[in-house]
C-alpha cells in the first residue's frame, strides 16, 4: 500500500514543524502542482496549506498591506484595494480562467517561479517583499525581485514556505495597468505582460516574460520620472529601454518580436493609466 | 486504508457533500477528486480531457464556486459540498439550462457539457440574465472542439425561454435524438464503461522521435512489482503486429519492432496492473533502454534519408496526381500570374475526450471492446487480424465519442486492450493522458506547397499549377487519401482549362498524419484561396466578383474532367455573400477612415470551398438496417457512428420521412458489431449522403413491406398505435398485428437492410476520371481587425454561405458549420503541434469561447441528383474556407501577406513590416 501522501495541517506551527521533518510537496490551489504531474507520480507526500486559518485574505496593516499566501486570485478581484492595486486584480482577471482563479493562490504563482506568471509584474511594481517562515529560523522578509531567482528558482529553503506578501505603504500609491498579451482569449500563457504604476511622477514599470525572471525596468522609469508631460509616450518609451530584456525564441514568439512587443504594451499600460 | 493513516492514528475518510448527498471517501486524500466521484462514487458525469485544467470538461462546484476537479486533491473538500452534473437535474427532470442546451443544439458529442453546464450554472445563480460577455467571461474556462461555442451561448443566455418544436421530418430542426443523456451527463464515453476493479493498461512509449531501445527484464519487473500482472511486448501478439486504415499500406506496429522507433510517443510495450498502482508508477523506471539517433524532422529531409519504410524510395508514399490542359502554355499566355510558397503546421484533432475504453473476454468466448471509435467495422478487421481471429471472434461495441475528427478512424487503443483481456484473461481498460493522445495519434498534415495561378485581362483563370510535400510523419495512415484528394481540390470549385498538381506525401519521424476533417484540402484551400486574392487584385477586379466569373457551372468540367448535370452550388453560396460583402467592405473602409491614427485596422476577407463526399474513386458502402418489431414499434439500426456530428438523428429524419411516420415513432439502435451493419466510417462528410441514402432506401423499402401487408396503395398513410401498424388508403383503414407475426433473431417480425454505394470511376494516369459522386461547396466571409504594432488580430464576424442540398436539420447544419469555422480559425491563428513541445491543452492552443465571433450561417440549398432528398455532405466542407478568409482578411486590413501558417502575432507582425517597406 502506498503511503498516505497528503497532511492536511489546520495551524502553521504545525505546519512548519511538518515542513522541517522531510521533503513536501507543498499544495495550495494545486493548479501548477497537479498539471505537472499528468504523468508521473508524485515524489513527495502533499503538504496542504490551503486549510491553514490565517494564511488567507488581505489586510491592511500600520505599513502597508499584507496579503496570505493562500489569497486566491478570486479574492484578489473581489478585494476593496486602493487604485494602486488595479495592475495586480487585471492580472488576477486573466489568469487562465474563473476555475483557476477560484483554486489557484497568489504565493502559488510566485513560488512556482515561472517566468510567465502573471502575478510577477504588478506586485513588482508595488515594491512587494514576501515572508518566508520556518520552524527553525522563523520569518524573514525577502524583497519580491530577490525572491524569484530563476526559472522555477526560488530563495525558499527546503523547511521553509511563504506564508504572505508584503506591500509598502509608500507603493501602494498611484495608478497602475496591466497589459497581457496572448494568442487567443482565454486560458492563455503570455507572450508579453507589462504593469506600470505613475505615482506623483513616480514610475514603476516591470515586464514579464520576456526575461527568466520578470523585471523591473530601471532606466524606462528614470525617464519616465523626468519626463515632459506634453511629450508622446511612444517618445519617451524607447526601444533602448528594453535592451537589456533577454527574451527566449519559443513556440508562442520570437525573441524579437517579444522585446518589441514589451515596448508596445508599455505603452498602452501607460496610456491607460494617463486615460 | 493505507498505512501512513493508520500509523497517523486517523483512519476516517474525507467526509463532504455531493449533491446534496453526506459521503466518505476513503481514496487517498491527494486523490484528484474527478478520480474519487468517477472511480470511487461512480459519478461519471464528470469528465477528465486533461488533468491540468486546461480543458475544464472536470468544472464542479465547490461551494457554488465553479473549479477543475482534477487539480483538487479530495482531501480539500473536506466539509465541503460538492455540485456536479449529476445534481442538476431535479428528479430526472432538466434544469432549464440543460432543456436550454438540448434546444439549442448547445450539445454536440456532449463531452464538454458537463463542464459548461456547471460553469454557467454557477454564472446565473450571480448573474440571472447575462450579456454575452459574462457568459464569454464564465465559460472561457471550458473548451469546446465541437460546436464552435456559438449555441452554448445562445443556451446560457436564453436559459429561461423554451424553443417550441419546429416540424417534423427531413427539414425540421429538431433537437438531436441522442441529446437527453448529454445534458444529463448521462451518456457512457469511452472511459465511462468500465467496471469497478478493471485492471489498467499503460503504454510505455519513445521519449525520441528516432530512437534505438531495447527491453529489458519486463516480465521480471512485473513479476517484482505487486499490483503489475502482466507486460506485454511485440512478442505476445499472435496475429501480425501491424496495423494501417489502408490495407495495401498497412505498416504500422502495435509495439515496434526491431529495436528501433521511428516517432516520439511509438508504443513499444504495455503494462497491465491494479489501477492505482500502475497510476503510481513513474513509467521512466520500467526497464526499456534508450538511445536517440538522428531523426528527419521535414519534408526536405525525407527527400535525402534512407527509406524507413523499405519499398518506399525517397521516402514517398504516395503521390498524387491531376493533370489538364497545357498548364506551361496557359502561365505563359497568361495576362496576369501570382505564384508563391506555403507552409502549414501539424494540427491536432484535440477532441476534448481522450482514447479511452475497456476490452473483456464474453461469455462466448470472443473478445469485446467497448470503445471510442469512429468505424467499428475497420477496427474488427484491424483488430482480428492482430489477434490471428476470424472477423467474427471480435465484437466492437462504439461507445460515445467525444469528438473524433477523423483520429478516431484509427485503431489506437484497441489492440493493445485486446491484448490485455486475452493475456490475463481479465476486463481491461485505458484511457490515454491527455499527452499520450497528442503524441500518438494522427495529426493533420503539414504541407509545403508551391504554387502558381494565371489569369487573362478579363479576369478568367487561364491554369493553376500546384506542388505539394506534405509530411506523412513515420506510417501511412491516410497519407495515401491526402496525396490523392489534394490534387483533386487543389483548384477550388473554379473553372480551371489547364492544370497539373502534384501531391507526395513523404514519411518523416514526425507523429503520424492521418484524416483531418478534409484530407489535405484545407491546406491547399490557403494557397488557392489567398492567390486568388491577389490574382484579382492584379487583375484590378473585385474579389469577389474574379471568384464569381470563375465559378464552376452544372455541366462544366472539373479538373478531372467530371461534370454533373446539377447541383454545382458553388455560385448560388458566392452570390449569398454578394450583399454582406460589399457591406462590411464599405464598413470597414469608413471605420478607418474614421480612426487614421489608431493602430486596429479593420479589413474583409473572402474563402471558398468545395468537398467531394466519399471515398476518392474507390467502393464506399453503406448498409441500413431496419423493421417492424413484434412489439409494434420500428427499429432503425443505426451503425454510423454519431461523434457530435448529428448522424443518429440525420439519419433518423431521413428514414423515418421514407417510412413516412414522425421520427418519434422510430427506435434508434446503436448495437455493435455483431448486429448492426457496416455503416461504413465516419468521415470524408459520407455520413448523411451515404448511409443517409441507404436510410432513406431501408425506409422506402420497410414502407413497401408494410403497404404489401396491408395490400393498399403507395398513397397509403402510416401510423403505429398502441402495438399496431395503422394503414389509412383514402377512406379504407386497415391494421397490421405484429405480435402475431414471427420475430427473427433480431426481433423483427418485418426487415429491411439496404445498402448504397456511390456511384464513381476510377482516375486515369492523368488524374481524370470520376473521383465523387457529388460534392458539397461554401463561401464564407470574414470580418476581423489587426493591431497594426502587436500582430494580433480580433475577429469581429463570419458570414458562411454553405450548400448543403438539403439541410436534412438546419440546426445541426449550423451546429457543423459553427464548429468547422472554430476548427478553421485554430488552424489559422494558433494551432501548431510540435511534437516534444506542445503536447499539452496549455501549449496547444485551440480556440476558447473568446475567440469565436457571431456567425451568421446562410444554408444553401442547391439540390443534387444523387443525394438523399438532394441532400450533400457537410462536415469537412465548412472548415475549409475559413483559414483562408481570414489570412485575405488580415491582407485586406494591413497589406501584409501570411503565407505560413498559424498566423501568429510574431508572423502577422513581421508581415505587416515587411508590406510597410
Ligand atoms: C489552465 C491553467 C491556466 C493558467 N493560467 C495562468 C495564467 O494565465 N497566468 C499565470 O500566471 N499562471 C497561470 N497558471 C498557473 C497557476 O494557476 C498559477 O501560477 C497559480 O497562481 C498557482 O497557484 P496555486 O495555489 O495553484 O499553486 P500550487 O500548484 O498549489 O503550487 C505551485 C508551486 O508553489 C509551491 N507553493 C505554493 N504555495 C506555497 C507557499 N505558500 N510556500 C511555499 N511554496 C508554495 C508549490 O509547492 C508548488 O511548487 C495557469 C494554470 C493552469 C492550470
Ligand atoms: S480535466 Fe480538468 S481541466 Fe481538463
Ligand atoms: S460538444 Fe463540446 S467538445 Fe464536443
Amino acid at each position: 500500500m502506498p503511503q498516505m501522501r497528503l497532511t492536511r495541517p489546520k495551524e502553521l506551527t504545525e505546519t512548519l514543524d511538518l515542513l522541517a521533518t522531510r521533503q513536501w510537496h507543498v499544495l495550495a490551489g494545486g493548479t501548477d502542482l497537479y498539471p505537472a504531474h499528468v504523468e508521473r507520480p508524485f515524489r513527495h507526500p502533499l503538504l496542504d496549506i490551503s486549510g491553514i486559518s490565517g494564511l488567507r485574505g488581505i489586510e491592511p496593516a500600520d505599513t502597508g498591506w499584507r496579503i496570505g499566501a493562500t489569497t486566491t486570485w478570486t479574492e484578489i478581484v473581489r478585494a476593496d484595494l486602493p487604485p494602486a492595486f488595479d495592475a495586480l486584480k487585471a492580472a488576477a482577471r486573466e489568469v487562465g480562467s474563473i476555475q483557476i482563479q477560484n483554486a489557484a493562490t497568489v504565493a502559488g504563482n510566485l513560488c512556482n517561479a515561472s517566468p510567465a506568471a502573471d502575478g510577477v509584474p504588478p506586485l513588482l511594481i508595488l515594491d512587494t517583499t514576501v515572508e518566508l517562515a520556518s520552524a527553525a529560523r522563523g520569518t524573514r522578509q525577502v524583497p519580491l525581485c530577490d525572491f524569484i531567482q530563476g526559472n522555477r528558482q526560488t530563495d525558499l529553503k527546503p523547511d521553509e514556505m511563504m506564508v504572505a506578501l508584503h506591500v509598502p505603504s509608500e507603493s501602494a500609491t498611484g495608478r497602475s495597468s496591466f497589459v497581457k498579451l496572448g494568442s487567443r482569449r482565454y486560458l492563455v500563457i503570455s507572450i508579453a505582460m507589462v504593469a506600470a504604476r505613475l505615482a506623483d511622477g513616480e514610475a514603476a514599470v516591470a515586464v514579464g516574460s520576456c526575461s527568466v525572471v520578470a523585471r523591473r525596468m530601471a532606466g524606462l522609469e528614470q525617464a519616465l520620472a523626468g519626463r515632459d508631460p506634453a511629450e508622446p509616450w511612444e517618445k519617451c518609451v524607447s526601444p533602448e529601454h528594453f535592451a537589456d530584456l533577454t527574451p527566449i525564441d519559443d513556440v508562442r514568439a520570437s525573441a524579437g518580436y517579444r522585446r518589441d512587443a514589451a515596448r508596445t504594451c508599455t505603452i498602452r499600460a501607460l496610456e491607460e493609466i494617463a486615460s | 486504508m493505507s498505512m501512513g493513516a493508520e500509523l497517523a492514528g486517523h483512519v476516517e475518510g474525507v467526509r463532504f457533500t455531493v449533491n446534496g448527498q453526506q459521503v466518505e471517501a476513503i481514496s487517498d486524500p491527494a486523490t484528484r477528486l474527478t478520480a474519487v466521484l468517477r472511480e470511487e462514487f461512480a459519478l461519471k458525469g464528470t469528465k477528465v480531457g486533461c488533468d491540468a485544467g486546461d480543458c475544464g470538461a472536470c468544472t464542479v462546484l465547490i461551494d457554488g464556486a465553479p473549479v477543475c476537479a482534477c487539480m483538487t486533491a479530495v482531501a480539500q473538500v473536506e466539509g465541503r459540498s460538492v455540485t456536479t452534473v449529476e445534481g442538476l437535474a431535479d428528479n430526472g427532470t432538466m434544469s432549464r439550462l440543460q432543456r436550454s442546451f438540448l434546444d439549442h443544439g448547445a450539445a454536440q458529442c456532449g463531452i464538454c457539457t458537463p463542464g459548461m453546464l456547471m460553469a454557467a450554472t454557477a454564472l446565473l445563480d450571480s448573474v440571472p440574465e447575462p450579456d454575452e460577455l459574462q457568459v464569454q467571461d464564465a465559460l472561457g474556462g471550458v473548451l469546446c472542439r465541437c460546436t464552435g461555442y456559438r449555441r452554448i451561448i445562445d443556451a446560457v443566455m436564453d436559459a429561461g425561454t423554451r424553443i417550441e418544436s419546429r416540424g417534423k421530418g427531413v427539414g425540421a430542426a429538431i433537437p438531436r435524438l441522442d441529446g437527453v443523456p448529454k445534458v444529463m451527463g448521462t451518456d457512457r464515453f469511452g472511459d465511462d464503461v468500465a467496471a469497478a476493479d478493471t485492471l489498467l493498461v499503460r503504454v510505455i512509449r519513445s521519449p525520441f522521435h528516432r530512437a534505438g531501445f531495447t527491453l529489458g527484464d519486463l516480465k521480471g519487473f512485473v513479476a517484482e512489482t505487486p499490483g503489475l500482472v502482466a507486460a506485454i511486448t511485440a512478442e505476445d501478439i499472435p496475429g501480425r503486429n501491424l496495423f494501417g486504415v489502408i490495407p495495401p499500406f498497412a505498416d504500422q506496429p502495435v509495439f515496434a519492432t526491431g529495436g528501433e522507433t521511428r516517432f516520439k510517443g511509438e508504443a513499444v510495450a504495455a503494462l497491465v496492473g491494479d489501477r492505482e498502482v500502475l497510476l503510481d508508477l513513474d513509467l521512466a523506471a520500467v526497464p526499456v533502454s534508450w538511445s536517440e539517433r538522428d531523426p528527419s524532422m521535414t519534408t526536405e529531409t525525407a527527400k535525402t534519408t534512407a527509406p524507413m519504410h523499405d519499398s518506399r524510395s525517397g521516402n514517398v508514399l504516395v503521390e498524387g496526381f491531376v493533370a489538364r490542359g497545357d498548364i506551361d502554355g496557359a502561365l505563359a499566355g497568361a495576362a496576369h500570374v501570382v505564384s508563391d510558397h506555403f507552409a502549414t503546421a501539424f494540427v491536432e484533432h484535440a477532441y476534448i475526450e481522450p482514447e479511452a475504453g475497456t476490452a473483456f473476454i464474453r461469455d462466448d468466448g470472443r473478445i469485446e471492446i467497448q470503445a471510442c471509435t469512429q468505424a467499428p467495422h475497420m477496427d474488427r478487421e484491424a483488430v482480428a487480424a492482430i489477434m490471428g481471429v476470424a472477423e467474427d471472434q471480435i465484437v466492437i461495441t462504439p461507445t460515445a465519442v467525444g469528438g473524433g475528427f477523423g483520429s478516431k478512424i484509427d485503431v489506437s487503443i484497441q489492440p493493445i486492450l485486446a491484448l490485455a483481456t486475452r493475456i490475463t484473461g481479465k476486463p481491461c481498460r485505458i484511457c490515454y493522458t491527455r499527452p499520450e493522445s497528442m503524441r500518438s495519434t494522427t495529426k493533420r498534415h503539414p504541407a509545403r506547397m508551391q504554387v502558381s495561378i494565371g489569369a487573362d485581362a478579363e479576369g478568367k483563370l487561364t491554369g493553376l499549377r500546384f506542388d505539394g510535400d506534405f509530411d506523412t510523419g513515420a506510417y501511412a495512415s491516410w497519407g495515401p487519401t491526402v496525396a490523392n484528394r489534394v490534387p483533386v481540390h487543389a483548384s477550388g470549385p473554379y473553372s480551371t482549362p489547364a492544370y497539373r498538381a502534384r501531391a507526395v506525401a513523404l514519411h518523416t519521424n514526425g507523429p503520424v498524419s492521418g484524416a483531418f476533417r478534409g484530407f489535405g484540402v484545407p491546406q491547399a484551400a490557403i494557397a488557392q484561396e489567398t492567390l486568388f486574392d491577389r490574382l484579382a487584385d492584379a487583375c484590378g477586379i473585385d474579389r469577389l466578383e474574379f471568384r464569381l466569373r470563375n465559378t464552376l457551372r452544372d455541366g462544366q468540367p472539373t479538373v478531372t474532367g467530371q461534370s454533373f448535370r446539377t447541383g454545382v452550388g458553388i455560385h448560388a453560396c458566392l452570390s449569398a455573400l454578394q450583399e454582406p460583402w460589399a457591406q462590411a467592405r464599405a464598413a470597414a473602409a469608413q471605420w478607418n477612415g474614421d480612426n487614421p491614427d489608431s493602430p486596429v485596422r479593420r479589413g474583409v476577407g473572402l474563402g471558398t470551398c468545395w468537398y467531394g463526399c466519399g471515398n476518392t474513386s474507390l467502393p464506399n458502402p453503406s448498409t441500413i438496417k431496419a423493421g417492424l418489431m413484434a412489439d409494434g414499434r420500428v427499429r432503425l439500426h443505426q451503425g454510423a457512428v454519431d461523434i457530435g456530428q448529428g448522424s443518429n438523428t440525420v439519419i433518423t429524419q431521413i428514414f423515418a420521412e421514407a417510412l413516412g411516420v414522425p421520427t418519434s415513432a422510430v427506435d434508434l439502435f446503436i448495437g455493435n458489431s455483431d448486429v448492426t451493419p457496416d455503416a461504413g466510417k465516419t468521415s470524408a462528410s459520407r455520413q448523411t449522403f451515404v448511409s443517409g441514402k441507404a436510410a432513406m432506401l431501408a425506409g422506402l423499402a420497410l414502407r413497401e413491406a408494410l403497404l404489401r401487408q396491408g395490400n393498399v396503395s403507395d398513397a397509403a398513410e402510416i401510423s403505429l398505435d398502441h402495438g399496431k401498424v395503422v394503414l389509412r388508403d383514402g377512406g379504407a383503414e386497415r391494421q397490421v398485428d405484429p405480435a402475431v407475426m414471427a420475430a427473427d433473431a433480431d426481433g423483427f417480425v418485418l426487415r429491411v437492410a439496404e445498402t448504397y454505394d456511390p456511384p464513381t470511376a476510377a482516375l486515369d494516369g492523368n488524374g481524370q476520371g470520376e473521383p465523387y459522386a457529388l460534392y458539397g461547396y461554401g463561401a464564407q466571409m470574414v470580418e476581423l481587425e489587426v493591431d497594426r504594432e502587436l500582430g494580433t488580430v480580433k475577429l469581429r464576424h463570419i458570414t458562411a454561405a454553405h450548400d448543403v442540398g438539403r439541410a436534412i436539420n438546419p440546426q445541426l447544419v449550423q451546429g457543423q458549420i459553427e464548429g468547422g469555422i472554430a476548427q478553421g480559425i485554430g488552424m489559422a491563428l494558433m494551432e501548431d503541434y510540435q511534437p516534444g513541445r506542445t503536447e499539452n491543452l496549455h501549449d496547444y492552443l485551440i480556440p476558447t469561447i473568446g475567440d469565436v465571433p457571431e456567425i451568421e450561417s446562410i444554408i444553401i440549398e442547391v439540390p443534387d441528383a444523387e443525394g438523399p432528398y438532394g441532400a450533400k455532405g457537410l462536415g469537412e466542407h465548412v472548415l475549409i474556407p475559413t483559414a483562408p478568409a481570414i489570412l485575405n482578411a488580415i491582407r485586406d486590413a494591413t497589406g501584409a501577406v501570411v503565407t505560413t501558417t498559424p498566423a501568429t502575432p510574431d508572423r502577422i507582425l513581421t508581415a505587416i513590416r515587411a508590406a510597410q517597406a
